[in-house]
């Protein structure tokens, strides 16, 4: 892990205002931020570690807990609000038993919600694994589900 | 690739690339945006390279993925050239027919052409299409047919004249002049005249001085963003080159939203092949100017739509914004004087420079001048994006172009503005699209998101989600807004469960005038204007969820029941079987089925799934 | 020099003040929480909004923030003053509904109670005005604690929830906290610096000639790393040296 880091932050060359970006860089890497991987860029780059934890917990891109396997990525924005999202997210959270921001006990589904991924037109929309999926229905849901293993 | 180092460079380049290009040579054109990958696209497009190679046709057919042109819910969409025929819903089991019988034969494939769902009646080219007729895509326009990962299409259409012309030719005050002239305001929200925004920065003491391009798009229901970049990189860089050039700046960012992906990989495409060919760098088309840009993304903070929290998270810190005594054009990015503008902002800037400021003036309203884009969504027959001159009024773009409301329904309201606007109610359609026209109504043009809500929306529970949007959203620093936002969707909470009081809608309105007065940023300013808008002209349906606990919509949960209408259930079972909760008794055959109250959890999947019209709501 | 009107009074203030520093100076009343005289200024908490106008329309600032000019009118005291600090008080008191600084400082404007649902208020003791987090930050330059999470979420912790390896327990972060939600108990040879999620505990130094507790070692060690001081440095306390 310390090598990986350590290149994410040499790609960036240590640049202090890059600190989201390398935090992106290193979520990408690691499927989260594991906490030795956030104290390895503040003592790096000599960024308080109160700093670091700040910005990797206000911004809801990062995640500092292990997440699952597949990550569904709900849409919750106003077209897609309009025309059932919460339906469709009732009807994950019954059927994997989580609820929005949690990961399933086996690790396999994480379950987040985006306030609008920009494809309006076909809402509701969720996106697993970075696949969209269109004109979502809670009557879809576990037939999609069932995709993944 | 050789640096292009003068205009003669340029114009001999573009004369190039016109000749490498046969005029009539067929080409295939696949939408790559988002919304068509959603449906599919990047199927459609493999199953056209193969069968292209298979068919040997690959020196004499053209293959080409261009950007979002805004028609998602039609997708996948694939444009034939030279004949410019529209192909919607394409499928993969499609691709072979559209070859050999339109590329090869000049035939049209009828079933796939786009039908217009209230006539029924078929249109071969976008331009015949009812949804693009009323449209003047001075903007979008090119997106069908630029590939935005190939710099040469946006040469070839003229690209990168503009920012010649002002690099060699004017001098910055002069850009600054005829972009004030242009009455171009900013198009992300604020309405900002853009010509002033950069004379400030330009006048302001300080070096360096930054330019950023703001592609955070942060309100729900807006694409306008996604399209642009994703589909046209290259007019933003090029609006934002020019941009810095009028105020003096060597360094600038596009912002994008983290949740944009597929715009952040087209922008940063376009700033590799931009750097290759001299448009960005050292001595920029021999003029001595410099100029480097960079791409930042966003970490999932709608806050960072806003400038001053923007520039703090390009800074590594979290996004707060700051009280703005002191404008950002002076003190922003590091303290340093930084412009920051909305992506279609600067997408105008090519287009003014090239056409000239009394061209752009004369098009749009006496506050509002040229375009704008609107992302037309919701219960709206034809979604998608639409980009219309200033002026346009509501009804023009909902009905003429929208196509009016889906399934036959009742018109009741259109949200525009985000989170920051309003709801427009019928009474007022035939208002003008002009930042001040839909800031007196209430509600304001914001980034150009425009919802369409009809007599299924409830809009207690709207103004709820707003809110309850905004609270996630916020960045928590000031008391009125991380307090007051939670306490009025605690209200409204409470008002769609039922539990309203009559008083809570003083409390509402006190809360709300506190907010306009002291919030620290926009979010907070303009956090209490879908409750207010629709207060104002909703009222009606507020009391009733609060007098007499009924939501006449049909949507707040607790006060409505889902039934069986008895005449038109053949049980047929399909409710019975989607029913998450087994709340739903199959009688036997031809008997209605029967719905257990106690144990219905108001998802409303029967609904959904019944076709014969057999689940009511009240 | 400028000349500014606060409350129809003509006052005199310098380039680069702000107008609360100039309300101050003339004995002008406008409640404050999360200002600081040592620190620079904020603008979470927004009780000092006024009203100001420099000629044309009035609009609610922040004084703490507002920098003074030439011809500035100020009015501290209106309806539409008092209205917003009365809901401002009012939301805080939802907050911290048991907090008596909070429910003392409402008192005093007049305020006895919410209007908002008993089954929603909340018994906080934080008002996330940054002090504590400021202080650290700008004084002791140690950085221990930050603001984390967002919005309704946000609170003041250490890394983690985790004693922080940067706090040196001098307890800075305690006294210019305005409502007691950070603490400090000095005990037996011990000090705790603690907040409702969060503490650490620190050895206290203890004097070799009275042979009494009197800081922590790790604060005395930082100050003595900083200053290059000799190791025995602190082995005695102020009173006995």
């Amino acid at each position: 892990m310390d090598e990986k880091v350590a290149a994410v932050i040499d790609k960036y060359n240590a640049d202090k205002g890059q600190l989201i970006s390398i935090l992106q860089d290193v979520q990408s890497e690691l499927y989260y931020l594991p906490k030795e991987a956030l104290i390895q860029v503040s003592d790096t780059m000599g960024i308080p570690l109160s700093q670091v934890y700040s910005v990797a917990t206000f911004f809801k891109a990062f995640s500092l807990t292990p997440r699952g396997k597949h990550l569904i990525n709900l849409c919750l924005g106003t077209a897609c609000h309009v025309r059932g999202a919460s339906k469709v997210l009732e009807q994950i959270e019954r059927s994997l038993k989580i609820s929005r921001g949690e990961t399933t006990a086996d690790y396999k589904f994480t379950l987040e919600t985006v306030n609008c991924m920009g494809c309006c037109a076909l809402g509701p929309v969720v996106n697993i694994d970075g696949e969209y999926f269109g004109q979502m229905s809670a009557g879809k849901v576990d037939s999609i589900l069932n995709k993944y293993s | 690739m050789r640096k292009i180092k003068s205009l003669q460079d340029l114009e001999a380049f573009r004369n190039s690339i016109a000749e490498k290009r046969k005029l009539n040579k067929p080409c295939i054109a696949i939408c790559s945006g988002a919304g068509c990958s959603a449906l599919g696209c990047r199927e459609v497009i493999a199953a056209t390279i193969k069968e292209i190679e298979t068919q040997k046709l690959r020196e004499k057919v053209d293959i080409k993925t261009t950007g979002c042109p805004g028609f998602c819910e039609q997708g996948p969409l694939v444009v034939v050239y030279p004949q410019n025929i529209l192909y919607t819903h394409v499928k993969v089991e499609d691709v072979a027919e559209i070859i050999s019988k339109t590329v090869i034969n000049g035939e049209v494939v009828d079933r796939l052409l786009y039908t217009d769902p209230t006539t029924g009646r078929k249109f071969v080219h976008e331009s015949e299409i009812p949804f693009y007729k009323k449209q003047k895509r001075l903007l979008l326009g090119n997106n069908s047919n630029i590939d935005p990962n190939n710099i040469e299409d946006y040469i070839a259409l003229g690209g990168y004249s503009a920012l010649a012309e002002v690099l060699l030719d004017r001098s910055p005050e002069q850009v600054i002049e005829e972009v004030k002239r242009s009455g171009l305001r900013g198009r992300g929200g604020g309405g900002f005249p853009a010509g002033r925004k950069w004379e400030s920065c330009h006048n302001a003491p300080g070096e360096p001085k930054y330019v950023i391009a703001n592609c955070d798009e942060g309100d729900p229901g807006a694409f306008m963003d996604r399209a642009l970049t994703e589909g046209n990189p290259h007019s933003v860089l090029e609006g934002l080159i020019i941009a810095a050039y009028a105020i003096g700046s060597h360094e600038g960012y596009i912002y994008v939203r983290n949740e944009y992906p597929v715009a952040v990989e087209n922008a940063t495409i376009a700033i590799k092949q931009a750097e290759e060919l001299g448009f960005l760098g050292k001595n920029i088309l021999g003029s001595g100017f410099d100029f480097t840009v960079r791409i930042n993304r966003g970490g999932g903070a709608f806050v960072c739509g806003e400038s001053s929290a923007l520039m703090a998270s390009l800074e590594g810190k979290v996004g707060e914004p700051r009280a703005k005594y002191i404008h950002t054009v002076e003190k922003g990015l590091w303290d340093k004087p930084s412009n920051l503008n909305n992506v279609e902002t600067l997408a105008n800037v090519p287009l003014i420079i090239n056409n000239g400021a009394d061209w752009f003036n004369a098009i749009g309203t006496e506050g509002s001048k040229g375009t704008k884009i609107f992302s037309l969504v919701g219960k709206v027959n034809n979604t998608g994006l639409v980009e219309v001159p200033m002026g346009m009024t509501l009804r023009e773009v909902i009905c003429d172009i929208g196509g009016g409301i889906k399934d036959g329904k009742r018109f009741r309201g259109v949200q525009t503005g985000g989170p920051s606007g309003g709801v427009i109610p019928e009474s007022m359609l035939d208002m003008p699209v002009d930042f001040d026209e839909l800031t007196k109504a209430g509600s304001m043009m914001g980034s150009g998101g425009m919802i369409v809500m009809d007599e299924d929306t409830c809009m207690v529970d709207t103004a709820k989600y707003f809110l309850t949007f905004l609270e996630e959203e916020s960045c928590g620093k000031c008391v009125p807004c991380r307090e007051g936002i939670k306490r009025m969707r605690q209200i409204l909470d409470d008002i769609t469960e039922g539990k309203g009081e009559e008083r809570d809608i003083e409390l509402l309105e006190r809360i709300a005038a506190t907010l306009k007065d002291t919030a620290l940023c926009g979010l907070g300013t303009t956090a209490a204007n879908p409750v207010l808008s629709t207060l104002r002209y909703f009222r009606d349906e507020y009391e009733a969820h609060i007098k007499e606990k009924k939501c006449p919509a049909g949507v707040c949960k607790a006060l409505i029941q889902y039934y069986i209408i008895d005449e038109n259930c053949v049980g047929c079972r399909l409710c019975e079987k989607a029913c998450p909760v087994e709340a739903i008794t199959f009688m036997g055959k031809k008997k209605p089925v029967v719905l257990d109250q106690s144990k219905c959890i108001k998802c409303g999947i029967c609904k959904d799934v019944c076709n014969l019209e057999a689940v009511g709501v009240k | 020099m400028v000349t500014i009107n606060i409350d129809g009074r003509e006052l005199k203030a310098e380039e680069g003040q702000t107008m609360l520093e100039v309300a101050r100076e003339n004995g002008i009343y406008i409640p404050t929480l999360c200002y600081h005289e040592n620190l620079a200024p904020y603008g979470a908490c927004r009780l000092c909004v006024v009203e100001v106008s420099t000629g044309g329309r009035w609009r609610m600032v922040a004084s703490c923030l507002y920098p003074v000019e030439e011809g500035l009118k100020v009015v501290t005291n209106s309806p539409r003053v008092i209205n917003n600090r009365r809901m401002i008080m009012e939301l805080l008191l939802a907050r911290c509904s048991q907090n008596e600084v909070i429910k003392k400082l409402a008192s005093e404007m007049g305020i006895e109670q919410t209007p908002f649902k008993s089954e929603y208020l909340e018994n906080k003791d934080c008002i996330l005005c940054g002090l504590c987090v400021r202080a650290c930050e700008q004084i002791v330059g140690r950085s221990a604690i930050s603001l984390v999470n967002r919005g309704v979420n946000r609170e003041v912790a250490p890394p983690f929830l985790e004693p922080s390896a940067s706090c040196i327990g001098c307890g800075s972060c305690a006294y210019v906290c305005p409502t007691g939600a950070i603490k400090m108990d000095d005990k037996d040879g011990t000090r705790v610096v603690y907040a409702r999620n969060w503490e650490k505990e620190f050895k206290l130094k203890k004097c070799k000639v009275c042979g009494n507790y009197w800081a922590p070692e790790e604060q005395l060690e930082y100050i003595r790393g900083k200053l290059n001081l000799p190791p025995d440095f602190f082995d005695v306390c102020p009173n006995c040296r």
